[in-house]
Formats: C-alpha cells, structure tokens, sequence
C-alpha cells in the first residue's frame, strides 16, 4: 500500500523536515561540479539553464499538503518536471513545450462546465482559484511510454465542481476539451494528432476524490509547459488521460472519443489505466524508469497496479481490464 | 576534370570523415556525462537508431556518387562509411539491451521474438555483424572477391529492414514524414543500381 494514511500524522513528513529546494539544488550542483572538475562552461551551461526554467518565475500558490493523499516517494526535481513533457500542442519532442510554450496566453482563462447538467456555468481562472480550498498532493505519473515522475500538485477534487454543476441522470461521462489555438500552439494543425485534444472519464471515476483539478506545482502556478492555466490529474490512469489547459468540462452521455484513442485504438485504450499485466502492442509496462533516479546503474522499477493507487480497484470491479486496458 | 586526391590528401580526407563521424558519438557522451539529459538511455536510443540508419544511408550512396560523380577515390571511404553504421548499429542494441532489459538476454530475446518491429530491427543488426567481421583486407582475400561482393549485397537487405524497423516504431503516431523520407532515399538508392546492373548489359559504364 503506497498510499499511506495515517491519522496521527506521525510517519508523514512535515513540510518544515523537507529540505528547501534551493539548498537541495545547491547542494547538487556543487557536487556536480566537483565530479566534472569544476569545468567552467559546464558551470555557466547548468546557470543559464536554471535561470530560464527556475522554480519562483510563476506565482506562488498557497496550500496545504493533504497527506492522506500524498505519495510518500522522492519527488522528481522541478527542471526535469517542467522540460520534459509530452505537450503535443507545443510540437512532438519532450523538450518543445518548455521552449515554445511561452506564446500561450494563460488570462484571461475561462473554463465552461457544460452539457448534462442542472446548472451549467463559466468560471474564469480567479473563480476557479476560490471554488475550494487548495491542497498540495504528491502523485505518482506514470506515462505510457515508461517513464515515471512524482510531483507535488496543487488543486482539489474534480467532485467540487461536479457537486456545483448537478449533473443530470443522463451524465455518465465526463469530457475535457483542451485549447486549441494555432495562433499560441504551434503544434496544433499537425497531423498527429485530432484537435481539439479531447479526454475523458467516466463519471465514478471523474467523481473519485483522487482526481485533481490542477491548477499548480511544486507550490507554484503551473508552468505553461504543464497544461496552465488548469488541467486535470488522474494518477492511476497514465499521463495522458490527465487533460491540460482545459476549456470545456463536459458532461455527456457517450464515452467521449479521446484523443489518443482515436488516432490508435489498438495501442491506447479510453481507460488506460496504469497495469503492469497489459502490454503497450510495442513495449512491456511492467517496469518505469523513475526520472532522476533509475538511471545506467540500476534495473528499471516494477509498475505498481494502478499506479500504486489500489483504492480506485473497487471502481473496475467485474471488469476485464485486458478488453478494457 | 575529376578531383583526384593525391594519397596525402586522401590520407587527410579519411581522417577527417574519421572524426566527423565520431561527432555525433562525442555529443552524446558529453550530453550524458554534463547530465543535460532528463532521460539519457532513452535520448541514447533515438539518437543512435536514427545514426545507424544515415550511415546506412551514407554508404549505399558511395557508389552512385562515384559512378554520377567520377570520383573513383570516394570507393575508398566506403569501409569506414560502413563500419561507422556498425558502430552505431551496435550502440543502439547496447541501449536497447540496457534501457530496456539491464542485460537481461533472455528476457531481451523475449522482446525480440514478441515485437515485429523489434525482430526486424534485430534481424538487421544480426546481418551486420558479417559484414563488419569480413570488412578487413584479409579476410576480402580469405573469402574471394566474388563471395565478398555477393556477402557484402547483404546490405541492400539490411537497408530496407532497418527502414521497416523505424517505420513501424513510428507509424501509431500518424507521424511517418521521417520514416517516408528514409523509404525515399533508400528506395533511389537501391533503384539507381537496379537500373544500373539493366543497362550494364549493353554498355559497360565508364569510369
């Protein structure tokens, strides 16, 4: 069981046992630096580079870490997070969003929950900030390519907003649509992929306290490059389930067609939850590589059912999760 | 009217090919080792699967070159040319066998025989290795210069194999620009000496 909850507290960390970022960094970079001898360029190549993608550059955002739903792993350095990404809008490499994703305009930002719904509304990003209150959560993300991180999100649960629309008896699936602008996102228009990019879950699972609405990292708004203004998490499921920079909240009857699923079904399924018992077509996803971590020197970790999040398992119960994968 | 090095120069043109094609090795050891890298196995991959490929793109372009060109020394870089797609072939079943396996032999063989696009591209790797083995001097003497020239056409298989290799790697994406461009260039490659073993029959070509 990843997910540790404990009442009292007393095995979680407290935010003031965590070593400061900077100090953690600093420390990092001067061993760094002894091991390559102290190499001038090298020196001034790692400074230019924290300069451009350094934590502080976006905004702070105040919340409170909601322990019963943080994973208690070593968290993924915020350079790694922010400059490899899988953002499709900003170009196909996992270092292009961080490079063009500037030219995305963040506010105004609304985001319009719609469809079967009883109360249908629009919120604009500072609506969205006050709709609840802020937690910090520290999920694991498990892309489907085999890569892992784990990153300290801010947000709350979906439910919220769903509690607020009432959705109807007709609403059995939610659907997230994403910007789609070629004016800010240079990758749209290419063929990879449909756009808008289109994701979904079904309702239980939208409604599983465990789905976030994400609208920070890492203490901070989130970097363009991560799906600003707001985007969506849902941990047990791989990364690209998790929607960014979300427009549309849309609550329907029809299992969405998602993105990914249309451009390959046989490799992408709509739930594509985290199982280490079902195979991409191309690659095995019994094991991850932990960004940071699980480097030349070690074996690959295992892939943990569900992502290690087994509370969501009672919403597949009687399902074949390999004719659903 | 044919540039014609003098052996110096030839000597100076080899090495410079020499170290050219050492580059792109160089860049990802110094990527790898200044940790620029979020994901270096997998950046290592790509980079050497892509090198392999314009090495192999690279040799089978010596002899149309020097047969349009009439540079007859540009024969004399096609070894090197060669091994340099060995090398970087084998760089990326290293990776592949340590990113994907840690070593592990059987479970990689598993792999192989599970993933079309990874036995294709595995059966290409395979094909190589003779013809790095034979490449030297002694070994063309060893074998006879007809059962070299008709080992070493193995690479016209080799070639399309390893396009197939990328190509079904690449083709869930509906990102196939790259793939179609290797198909291109290996395809006129090869088609320029079809026509030309059809026309050698009446006309001998001049060099």
């Amino acid at each position: 069981m990843l997910i540790k909850r404990s009442p009292n507290g007393i095995d979680l960390p407290f935010s003031s046992e965590i070593t400061p970022r900077e100090v953690f960094e600093d420390r990092r970079r001067f061993i760094k630096q002894l091991a390559l001898g102290s190499i001038a360029g090298s020196a001034l190549w790692e400074m230019a580079n924290r300069e451009a993608f350094a934590q502080g550059v976006n905004p702070k955002l105040a919340a409170k870490l909601n322990p019963s739903y943080s994973a208690l792993d070593k968290q993924t350095a915020y350079k790694d997070a922010t400059t490899y990404n899988n953002f499709y809008e900003f170009g196909t490499d996992k270092g292009d969003p961080a490079e063009n994703a500037h030219t995305l305009k963040t506010r105004p930002w609304t985001v319009s929950i719609e469809g079967e719904v009883k109360k249908p509304f629009t919120l604009d990003i500072d609506a969205l900030l006050k709709l609840a209150p802020l937690e910090e959560r520290v999920y694991r993300l498990r892309c489907v390519e085999g890569w892992s991180m784990v990153i300290p999100w801010v947000g709350y649960s979906l439910s919220e907003i769903i509690k607020k629309a009432e959705p109807t008896g007709n609403a059995k699936y939610v659907e997230f649509v994403t910007l789609a602008d070629r004016k800010q996102m240079p990758g749209v228009g290419s063929r990879v992929l449909q756009w808008p990019y289109v994701e979904g879950l079904r309702m239980d699972e939208a409604n599983h306290p465990l789905t976030l609405l994400t609208l920070g990292m890492y203490g901070e708004t989130l970097p363009n490059q991560n799906g600003a203004p707001v985007r969506i998490v849902v941990p047990w499921k791989y990364g690209f389930k998790s929607a960014k920079s979300i427009v549309k909240i849309r609550f329907v009857k029809d299992q969405p067609r998602t993105a990914w699923n249309v451009s390959a079904p046989q490799e992408y399924g709509f739930y594509s939850n985290v199982n280490p018992n079902v195979d991409h077509p191309r690659w095995s996803q019994a094991s991850e590589r932990r960004i940071g971590e699980d480097g030349f020197l070690s074996r690959k970790r295992k892939t943990l059912m569900f992502n290690g999040y087994n509370d969501v398992a009672s919403l597949y119960s009687g399902m074949d999760l390999k004719k659903f994968y | 009217m044919a540039f014609n090095p003098s052996p110096r120069q030839l000597s100076a043109i080899k090495a410079l090919v020499f170290l050219l094609a050492l580059v792109p090795f160089g860049k990802l050891v110094w990527l790898t080792v200044s940790e620029q890298l979020v994901e270096p196995l997998q950046y290592i991959t790509r980079a050497t699967g892509d090198w392999t490929l314009y090495f192999l793109c690279i040799t089978l372009a010596v002899t149309p070159l020097r047969k349009l060109s009439k540079w007859n020394w540009v024969l004399k870089l096609r070894r090197m040319l060669g091994l340099y797609a060995f090398f970087y072939g084998l760089l990326h079943f290293t990776t592949f066998l340590w990113f994907d396996h840690f070593f592990d032999v059987q479970e990689m063989l598993k792999d192989v025989v599970k993933r079309p696009f990874i036995t294709v591209g595995f059966i290409a790797f395979v094909l190589l290795i003779p013809l790095a083995v034979t490449s030297t001097n002694a070994m063309v003497k060893r074998l006879g210069g007809k059962r070299w020239l008709w080992l070493h056409r193995l690479v016209y298989v080799i070639a399309p194999l390893g396009v197939l290799h990328y190509w079904w790697m690449k083709a869930a994406k509906n990102d196939l620009g790259q793939p179609l461009l290797f198909v291109l260039i290996v395809a006129v490659l090869l088609g320029l000496r079809l026509w030309w073993a059809r026309t050698r029959a009446g006309a001998p070509v001049r060099t």
